[in-house]
């Protein structure tokens, strides 16, 4: 057993209603007891849907286990066909049906239904939201792609690629798939189908008339990407376009499967990322420490946008899902830091609160966690809320994503003119470091002395290190919002020097020390 | 899926047919009642026994994850813990250990029975017991059920009051008698009620759930009871088991309902007819004024209700009653009739009751009525708003304070704004 008090990912069967709910014409009987309904409201609620999830719940109670459930599940397929006549059905158990093991499949099988029934096992007890989706989308694909179906001849033609992936309720996929279908039209490349977002079951037929996939999302497209490749030899681009750098690489990839000249793309229309980036009052931003958790394609997109782009210094990493764990070992080494695999929030939050970073890049999980910290914040990946959904475009991918990431780090922060004015001001009787920082809004006063931020550092030997009052003075003339670092940094700078007592003398020549 | 209709058998005025229906039910399970039960009960702590799916609607349902340490959680079973129960039971044992370790301050943990921890039968009963011999007394250890096979949204309330029942300390048939106050209110609600009683004169007055959970007011012949919620048949029943006697009334919503709920306590315990008024009249008052502002919008203004909370009876007769609203349709999970008699013959004769839910079916009813107002889940909110139909979600009815008499102004709000929303919206 586990004990959870939040979770980053919701049973798989939810994952499976994202990739429903992403496409059209299909529906997903569930075999379900009341109160499982609750997962719709995510997607009319947090993605303010105008529809209702093509989702029928059987909704079976405790009185008829043991006698009917099998055909309560039939009814409810029935119904269902009747109602919504789909081009095909998904069928499968949420956690509780799957203990009673009615066989939704065979069941389903049985009736003869004249659509496709794709059958799905999704293993509540050991599976997650994202293999859910992904299993689910593979499932489909297998069973509904046409075989038969291959690309044309290639004279006389666009390249036409496949986008795989995007689904209901994922962080930004509606803005994301509309950017790079902006950027393969500059390339004079078709988009053959987008899925499952959008897509009938009749377009994935068609999946293998396309030439290449593109997998925006390898948490729920890659086990699909996969299949395609090994049955259609349809390549597949893997480079995820988050950041100005993998977007460059993403066209040089495309445009090396595709055939095509990279340079359209490239111009780089409407990117300001780079020359926001190295204009003078981002100076500040230069080492700024930043901790980064999220699902594992966007935290080592972040990474590598967060160390190259903005010039941040990566003071953590990590992922909750551990299917992807490899990826972000592989990025952690690459930015020298223990990589932090793990879907415990309390085990994140102390990751943070140890690392004293001066960002955090997460999910809303993370948001929250930053919020209680006092340290600046800007969401990154899923577990997703109705504010991830803007009403302006707003993508993280291509050059225009670069520009909402740049926006959206750095506008958390204290700007570098703001840090030199508090300097400036720190002795005016009416600045008060408890009035906190404005961008962060009301409720957001600078942590009292005894919080986390501020604490002496409670490990090893540093405890012991005391601070003389002159030094402890001088300390408190240092804004707020690094005063908990130059704490940090004085005792581990004291305790490696092997010095007892902390005086002026020591906090200068830790400053001196960790001068950057 | 199935369609039965049986008589309604309100006080035999009205024998209009009760439509019962079974089919796909779009309702929370009675776990969702943790999100305000922790916030009531101070001290005390939910662990969830069940899936990933169950700790996914808790934090779905709380909507925002605000708490840094909410004092509810769930031990979430995996592959390995259904191999052999013996395990179960062990490593259950093992996070309540940790939990307890690491919550000092708890003083009573409710473990709570979900959908998987039922279907496996997990005795969540003899493991309390095992618990409580070892965290004892520090701890009170109890259990109850909020699976969505057995219980629908507030009867996990219902369900977890019944459980604190048989804690309560025994009175004596002897003793004066007592007014005990059934069902959760927020705590500003729950203070307006006791002021009013104490200016009535009845001073000997109790609270189930009690704000600290170990602090729970004792029970016997010498009580009398009035349910605040319409959802507490089990926990009702377990209180009569102990002598308690129920005092019918309606419940306290708007002017009316409030009126009618102190009186069956001041008719119980003597108070005086010109007293009463004398208290009374003031509250009451400011109620009918609050609802003026509003009749003018809700008045002749045809409403749906579909099935969620069990306040759906109540809430009807009151805006039927006071502020002239028209039920067309008055759906409710679950139908009690005994302690609904008096809101049933209140509701006009040609309202529709229905019992249960087959949501497909219901809509098609919501589709042809067209009413001006749908009260319904957040799942089927915005997709009717879509459709062109004002809606009000349910689940703020649970949420915000709307009993008595300082709320029924607050109440009739809650109606009037998605239509006052809909007037004044130009995009």
């Amino acid at each position: 057993m586990q004990l959870a008090v939040w979770t980053y990912e919701g049973p798989p069967h939810v994952g499976a209603m994202r990739v429903a709910t992403g496409m059209e014409n299909v529906h997903y009987v569930l075999h379900a007891p009341q109160g499982d309904t609750y997962a719709d409201l995510l997607f009319t609620m947090i993605e303010r849907r105008d529809q209702r999830p093509p989702v029928t719940y059987t909704t079976f109670q405790a009185r008829d286990l043991g006698s009917d459930t099998a055909t309560l599940f039939q009814a409810a397929a029935r119904d269902a066909y009747a109602r919504f006549e789909p081009q095909a059905m998904l069928v499968g158990a949420s956690c509780t049906a799957e203990l009673i093991q009615d066989d939704p499949a065979g069941l389903a099988e049985a009736m003869g239904l004249p659509i496709p029934v794709v059958p799905l096992e999704l293993p509540s007890y050991q599976r997650k939201e994202n293999w859910g989706a992904s299993e689910t989308f593979y499932q489909l694909v297998r069973q509904l792609a046409d075989q038969s179906v291959t690309p044309s001849a290639k004279e006389g033609r666009r390249p036409a690629a496949n986008l795989l992936g995007p689904t209901a309720l994922g962080f930004r996929h509606r803005d994301d798939v509309l950017e790079i279908e902006r950027l393969l039209e500059k390339l004079g490349i078709d988009v053959n189908i987008v899925a499952p977002m959008g897509a009938t079951p009749a377009d994935i037929a068609q999946i293998g008339a396309a030439d290449f996939n593109i997998l925006l999302y390898p948490e729920i497209g890659d086990e699909a990407a996969r299949w395609l490749e090994r049955t259609f030899k349809q390549p597949v681009v893997r480079t995820v376009p988050i950041g100005v750098g993998a977007t460059r690489d993403f066209i040089a990839e495309v445009a090396e499967i595709a055939d095509v000249d990279p340079a359209p793309a490239m111009a780089e229309d409407g990117s300001r990322m780079p020359w926001w980036s190295r204009s003078i009052d981002s100076t500040y931003l230069t080492g700024k420490r930043v901790f980064i958790f999220g699902d594992a394609t966007h935290a080592v997109a972040a990474a590598r946008v967060a160390h190259e782009e903005l010039g941040f210094k990566v003071c953590g990493l990590g992922c909750y899902n551990r299917e992807f764990a490899r990826e972000v070992r592989a990025a952690a080494k690459l930015y020298d830091v223990e990589p932090l695999i793990t879907d415990d929030h309390l085990a994140v939050e102390e990751a943070i609160a140890e690392a004293q970073p001066e960002l955090v890049l997460g999910t809303q999980m993370e948001r929250h966690i930053a919020k209680r910290l006092g340290v600046p914040c800007a969401v990154i990946s899923a577990p997703v809320h109705v504010q991830d959904f803007p009403a302006r475009h707003s993508p993280q991918m291509g050059f225009e994503g670069a520009n909402v990431l740049f926006d959206s780090w750095v506008h958390p922060l204290v700007m570098g003119l703001e840090e030199h004015l508090l300097t400036m001001f720190r002795d005016d009787f009416e600045f008060s470091d408890e009035a906190g920082a404005s961008h962060l809004g009301p409720g957001h006063a600078a942590p009292p002395a005894a919080s986390n931020d501020e604490a002496p550092a409670a490990t090893g030997e540093a405890a012991a290190i005391a601070w003389a009052e002159d030094a402890e003075r001088e300390l408190k003339k240092i804004p707020f919002f690094v005063r908990g670092k130059a704490r940090r940094n004085t005792e581990l700078f004291a305790s490696e020097q092997g010095r007892a007592t902390i005086d002026l003398e020591t906090l200068y020549d830790a400053k001196a020390h960790y001068a950057r | 899926m199935s369609t039965t209709l049986a008589t309604r058998p309100a006080n035999g005025t009205d024998c209009a047919p009760v439509l019962r229906e079974r089919g796909q039910r779009e309702v929370f399970c009675g776990l969702t009642g943790i999100v305000w039960l922790h916030r009531k009960m101070q001290d005390a702590f939910f662990l969830v026994v069940g899936s990933r799916t169950c700790a996914h609607l808790l934090q779905s349902a709380a909507g925002v994850m605000i708490f840094a340490e909410p004092r509810f959680a769930t031990a979430i079973i995996e592959e390995r813990d259904l191999a052999g129960m013996a395990d179960c039971n062990e490593e259950l044992d093992r996070v309540v250990d940790r939990l307890l370790a690491r919550r000092p301050e708890i003083k009573t943990l409710f473990l709570v029975g979900s959908c998987p921890s039922e279907v496996i039968k997990l005795d969540l009963a003899k493991a309390s017991q095992r618990l409580a011999a070892k965290h004892a007394p520090d701890v009170r250890i109890l259990n109850y059920s909020g699976s969505g096979i057995e219980t629908t949204f507030t009867e996990g309330e219902d369900a977890c009051l019944a459980s604190l029942v048989p804690e309560m300390p025994a009175s004596d048939a002897a003793d004066p008698k007592e007014l005990l106050i059934v069902g959760s209110l927020p705590d500003i609600v729950e203070d307006q009620f006791l002021r009013t009683f104490e200016e009535l004169g009845i001073d000997r007055v109790g609270c189930l759930p009690a704000r600290r959970a170990d602090d729970l007011p004792a029970v016997g012949p010498n009580t009398r009871y009035l349910l605040a919620q319409p959802f507490l048949g089990d926990t009702a029943q377990a209180l009569e088991d102990r002598g308690a006697v129920r005092l019918d009334a309606l419940f306290p919503f708007g002017a009316e309902g409030t009126t009618s709920w102190l009186k069956a306590a001041a008719d119980e315990f003597g108070v005086d007819e010109m007293h009463f008024n004398s208290v009374v009249a003031p509250g009451r008052e400011r109620a009918k004024r609050a609802l003026a502002h509003h009749k003018e919008r809700l008045e002749g203004r045809r409403i749906f209700f579909m099935p969620d909370s069990q306040l759906e009876v109540p809430l009807a007769r009151f805006l039927a009653t006071e502020l002239g609203m028209n039920p067309i349709e008055v759906g409710t999970p679950y139908l009690h009739k005994t302690h609904l008699e008096q809101e049933l013959a209140l509701l006009p004769a040609e309202t529709r009751i229905s019992e249960g839910q087959d949501v497909d079916k219901q809509l098609d009813r919501v589709r042809e009525a067209q009413p001006n107002l749908t009260v319904c889940g957040l799942g089927l909110a915005n997709p009717l708003e879509a459709e062109g139909l004002s809606t009000k979600w349910a689940i703020e009815l649970v949420f915000s304070p709307i009993h008595g008499f300082d709320q029924a102004g607050d109440l009739a709000e809650l109606f009037a704004r998605p239509l006052r929303r809909r007037d004044v919206l130009r995009v």
